[in-house]
């Protein structure tokens, strides 16, 4: 499993991060707040100081890219010529325009955020764990992470993120290539280098008309193009000889129509019922599944409402903040941090910015390993077993009484926090994580004592 | 008991919870927060003003996200433009959350702050949860 690499994190890190963190101290002081990009823990790349943001696998955006200008760039050159001379200066012109507007809506929608959701806080995910403890606290197995909601009558289900530490808003998905939840997730489109979320939809939607409107266009012009030259007395093979290029625009334009034509088609169809591809092949609101009168509880039954809602309606911002600065409490023992984390594990080549990712690695690890390993014992909620390495330390914190370092409902992350203050920047990717969670761990601890007898817990010794 | 509200002393110049008041979905996906007064605050402040400061914030998001002519002609001349307009431009959404900004900080300062409360804006928070942190007064006794 991709997350092992991060199980030794806490002890050695542990030992080591007092002394280098103060070696390295005084020389981070003096160094630049950094932005929250460079501490993003998707798998996203930035350019441009955190303007432009792109999936770590940016696919066959280049491709996509370089198809279009090659053609366009053919188009110009050996078939526009000869149109202009015999039939009309507009195809040029024509040409251009849609080749901008395509190219334009291509890159907008590679580089727009397309509806990131950050994650969970610390204490938020605490939150969460403690409302979802306290009404399954008695099963064998911890209770599947899903709420349900009425949205317009209808029930929905909401899903857990486990990597996210929250539950998905209704039409959110999470997606494992970009290792985010998005917003109205669409699908992780490879040719375009990023994921379909609300945010990027309009963008999409437009890339794909103007492109089917460019390859059809181009294929017409071409057509005509090679049809007008053999009427001069020569023969096709003639014709084509004599522009050659126009073949290979014949082909591209031949083989693209099909595909984009049809993706058209079919976003259309999805734009105005208001749906997502996601939901679409999922088959959330299809009739065959739901057994009473229920559809799709977004859509407004009323296609030029859902155009106009899906297309047109107002750009919701951008959740995730990238070029906000971090606060300099977490910027400079979070430099430090990481070099001592940095140095002390073998980490895969990933940027600076990749740190606070290992600790939701971690957390992830940790709370996946309690539901593999743990399942088969009713023992404390997710987060107790996994405390007693740290416990030793834990514990001295802790009063006496609290034998057991099990806190039900408080998250494996507060004892992380706890045992290294270094470590809680780590975990904000945002700046007002600044009240350092001991405190309300602790006084939770005093509280829920009480009840933890109920649940059983394994004493530390 | 009393050996954790010192420590917590000496580690923190005001100790703190924090109150999350989560979205309400019930109309779909739209920016709207649940009224529900939830029981910590029970002791801090009326449950009038609590709901009247929520109910505010979710108007303004209604605002925000509301489909008229106007939101259609700002999307339809960004489309014309291929989205360009936006380098440009301020979008009607943004304005809005500026408008918020300056309310929720206008209520911290009137309301929030001399109970001991502080409101959280909800864009940093991913517009996910409103954060309401609690800061406990040292003078009394041990921590909620």
């Amino acid at each position: 499993m991709k997350n092992c690499e991060y199980q030794q994190i806490d002890p050695r890190a542990l030992s080591v991060s007092p002394s280098s963190a103060q070696q390295n101290h005084t020389e981070k002081k003096v160094q630049r707040s950094r932005r929250k990009w460079e501490v993003f823990p998707g798998k996203n790349k930035f350019f441009c100081d955190g303007r432009v943001i792109l999936a770590r696998h940016s696919g066959v955006l280049p491709l996509t890219l370089g198809l279009i200008v090659v053609t366009c760039g053919l188009f110009f050159a050996f078939d526009c010529p000869f149109l202009v001379e015999h039939l009309t200066v507009f195809i040029p012109v024509i040409g251009g325009v849609l080749f901008l507007f395509v190219v334009i809506s291509l890159l907008r929608t590679s580089f727009t955020d397309p509806g990131i959701l950050p994650r969970a806080t610390p204490d938020e995910a605490a939150d969460i764990e403690k409302q979802i403890d306290t009404s399954g606290s008695s099963t064998y197995r911890p209770p599947p992470r899903t709420k349900e909601i009425l949205i317009n009558q209808q029930v929905v289900k909401l899903k857990y993120c486990f990597t996210c530490k929250m539950f998905r808003p209704p039409r959110t998905s999470h997606c494992s290539l970009c290792d985010n939840c998005v917003e109205r997730f669409d699908h992780h489109c490879p040719w375009v280098g990023n994921c379909v979320g609300k945010r990027n939809y309009r963008f999409f939607y437009s890339f794909i008309i103007s492109l089917s409107f460019l390859t059809s266009f181009i294929f017409g012009c071409v057509v005509t193009h090679i049809t007008l030259r053999s009427q001069e007395g020569k023969s096709l093979i003639q014709a084509v000889q004599e522009s050659p290029a126009s073949v290979v625009e014949l082909v591209i334009c031949f083989f693209s129509i099909w595909s984009v034509l049809g993706l058209s088609g079919f976003h259309t169809y999805l734009v105005a019922s208001n749906l997502t591809t996601n939901e679409d092949i999922k088959g959330s609101w299809s009739s065959k599944r739901c057994t009473e009168e229920s559809g799709n509880p977004y859509s407004y039954n009323n296609i030029i409402t859902n155009c106009c809602v899906t297309l047109c309606g107002p750009m919701p911002p951008s959740l995730i903040d990238r070029r906000g600065f971090l606060s300099v409490v977490e910027a400079t023992p979070a430099a430090a941090a990481a070099a001592a984390s940095a140095s002390e594990m073998e980490l895969p080549p990933f940027p600076a910015k990749n740190e606070a990712n290992m600790c939701t690695r971690s957390t992830k690890s940790v709370l996946e390993r309690m539901v593999h390993s743990f399942d088969s014992r009713g023992l404390c909620p997710p987060g107790a077993p996994k405390t007693t390495p740290l416990g030793v330390e834990v514990s001295s914190m802790a009063t006496p009484s609290a034998g057991c370092s099990c806190q039900p409902g408080v998250a494996p992350c507060p004892p992380f926090s706890r045992s290294s203050k270094r470590r809680d920047s780590l975990h904000s990717s945002n700046p007002a994580f600044r009240l350092a969670s001991p405190s309300p761990s602790l006084s939770r601890t005093t509280l829920i004592l009480g009840d933890a007898h109920d649940i059983g817990f394994i004493p530390l010794p | 008991m009393a050996e954790t509200h010192s420590l917590q002393d000496l580690q923190q110049p005001a100790a703190s919870s924090k109150v999350f008041v989560q979205r309400d979905y019930g109309s779909g996906t739209i920016s709207k927060f649940q009224t529900k007064f939830p029981s910590e605050l029970e002791s801090r402040i009326d449950k009038q003003q609590f709901e009247e400061t929520i109910q505010t914030l979710n108007n303004l998001y209604a605002e925000a996200e509301k489909l008229g002519g106007k939101s259609y002609l700002e999307g339809c001349l960004a489309c014309l433009t291929a989205y360009t307009v936006f380098l440009c431009m301020e979008t009607h959404y943004e304005k809005v959350l500026k408008k918020i900004s300056r309310y929720i900080k206008d209520q911290n300062e009137k309301i929030y702050a001399p109970r001991g409360l502080l409101l959280t804006d909800p864009i940093e928070r991913g517009l996910r949860v409103v954060e309401i942190t609690i800061f406990e007064d040292r003078n009394i006794g041990s921590g909620r």
